[in-house]
């Protein structure tokens, strides 16, 4: 059987668009912008969520991950991961909803309509990427498991599967398995929250936490909780795995916040990978990551108490 | 001069790994993080060169096997290499903004623990020399270089305060710290059994 991850199309946008082509669609929108010819029926228009910045090349952003299921290593995601079977696929989503259900991944994600969101991504490390997703709002998601009242955040979890994940049988356990994330469900019903199936046009590469997962611009990576299998709405704030190791380092929110040190490191300043090799400058970090719409989410939180 | 591996070599070896770490990354081969793999590169051969240093000596006791006239080599060899990696942490992971170089060293106890570890080395480095040991006397000079104990577990906890979470690469060079010390508190054999060793 044909499982379509995605996209409507029978082929990858790739086939039939050259990457070097696609790379530079901005252009060509831009070309036709300024002679008044209207190009948008050739090329659709970008999301008014994308940023402008220049895209991370794939061999960055597929070669260079934090995926501890796979190793600590940031290249042990590209080499190990590999192996993971992503299909079949089920995906749960239970909780204080009133449609609960264990759905084969084609049948979740068939109602929804992917769409191309460049998002930048602040990893707590202090580094960043620009990464060009392929997703769908998480609100649409949720709202078709029609939440219950009391229903007040959402929590994730990552597919549990040593034999796969090679990292899960790593000793000392780095993390308590499985994998688990959470956001309040003001912050999982923002438009600018996505569940990712692809990147750079194609579905989603393993290491970068194939065949769905979550993509939160404005808080720090480790909350892009990768290849989920459970989605459950709840009351309680969930536990958060970097939050049950280091609570001390790592909050619930994780908000992108340069004010707001790491308690070993700074977090005013980042790395922007893919520029400038060795001599690369660090630029300053911005708050909420630049996505300064979502501080409306936040009004009257102490941010460095709720860090 | 005894015949066998030159020492030399040892330096000339030992910067092998600076040399391709530096290169690699202006080739652009070492990762899309260049500066993060040379910085880090650079303080564990440090670590390594260490612990290696630290290794003489028990070598020598419970093996006989005398490494000896390479301990300079090694012990230096750290030492250039911690430099490097403090000047990678200065030049280029901070492009030289000292006021956030010195910001990170007294607030953050990973840069902390690493300087307090580098100072510590400074006056091995220096008195490294024949001549040093000569003007210091033999036992000065030895309870001047004991700073190394606290050295390698001070480089030891530098890593381990650099990752997340508890991964297993700093943990076994932390063992390997504490273990090549506590080999120095085993007691001592009596001379009689010990010459024919040093023969």
């Amino acid at each position: 059987m044909l499982i379509r991850v995605g996209t409507d199309l029978p082929i990858a946008s790739s086939e039939i668009t050259p990457r070097s082509l696609w790379l530079r669609r901005r252009d060509f929108l831009g070309a036709g912008a300024a002679l008044g010819l209207g190009l948008t029926g050739v090329a659709r228009a970008a999301s008014p969520y994308s940023t402008d910045e220049k895209p991370n090349s794939r061999a960055d952003i597929t070669g260079y991950n934090n995926f501890y299921e796979f190793g600590t290593d940031k290249s042990d995601p590209a080499a190990k991961a590999g192996r993971l079977k992503t299909k079949p696929w089920t995906l749960r989503i239970d909780g204080l909803v009133d449609k609960p259900a264990d759905y084969a991944l084609e049948d979740f994600l068939k109602p929804f309509s992917t769409e191309e969101r460049i998002y930048r991504m602040r990893c707590v490390e202090g580094w960043s990427m620009v990464i060009p997703w392929l997703g769908f709002p998480l609100a649409e998601a949720i709202k078709r498991a029609q939440p219950q009242a009391s229903a007040r955040y959402v929590a994730f979890e990552t597919l549990v599967r040593p034999e796969e994940m090679p990292g899960q049988r790593s000793f000392p356990r780095i993390i308590p398995w499985p994998y688990r994330e959470g956001l309040r469900l003001d912050e999982a019903m923002h438009p600018l929250t996505i569940l990712a199936t692809g990147l750079y046009g194609e579905p989603l590469p393993n290491q970068n936490g194939a065949p769905l997962r979550l993509v939160v611009p404005w808080k720090y990576g480790f909350k892009g909780i990768k290849s989920i299998v459970r989605m459950t709405l709840v009351a309680e704030q969930p536990k958060t795995s970097w939050n049950m190791i280091a609570p001390d380092e790592y909050g619930f929110f994780a908000n992108v916040n340069p004010e707001v040190d790491h308690p070993r490191w700074s977090q005013a300043t980042e790395r922007r990978i893919g520029e400038g090799g060795l001599f690369a400058k660090r630029r300053p970090t911005l708050m909420f990551n630049g996505y300064e719409s979502v501080a409306s989410l936040y009004s009257g939180m102490d941010l460095r108490a709720n860090f | 001069m005894r015949r066998g591996f030159p020492v030399w070599a040892v330096y000339a070896l030992g910067f092998v790994p600076a040399v391709v770490a530096f290169g690699g990354g202006l080739a652009g081969t070492t990762g899309p993080d260049p500066i993060r793999a040379l910085e880090q590169t650079l303080g564990l051969w440090a670590l390594r060169f260490l612990l290696a240093a630290l290794c003489v000596t028990p070598l020598r006791r419970f093996f006989g096997v005398n490494l000896l006239r390479y301990r300079r080599a090694l012990g230096l060899l750290c030492f250039y290499y911690a430099s490097l990696h403090l000047l990678a942490f200065i030049g280029l992971d901070h492009s030289f903004d000292w006021a956030e170089i010195t910001r990170e060293i007294l607030k953050r106890p990973y840069a902390f623990i690493g300087m307090a570890c580098l100072l510590l080395l400074i006056p091995l480095a220096a008195t490294s020399s024949n001549a040093m040991i000569k003007r210091l006397g033999a036992k000065n000079w030895t309870r001047l270089h004991r700073l190394v104990y606290p050295a390698a577990l001070l480089a030891a906890a530098h890593f381990i305060f650099a990752v997340k979470s508890w991964p297993l690469e700093p943990l076994l060079y932390a063992g390997a710290a504490v273990a090549l010390l506590a080999a120095r508190l085993a007691p001592k054999r009596r001379p009689s059994l010990e010459q024919p060793h040093e023969a």
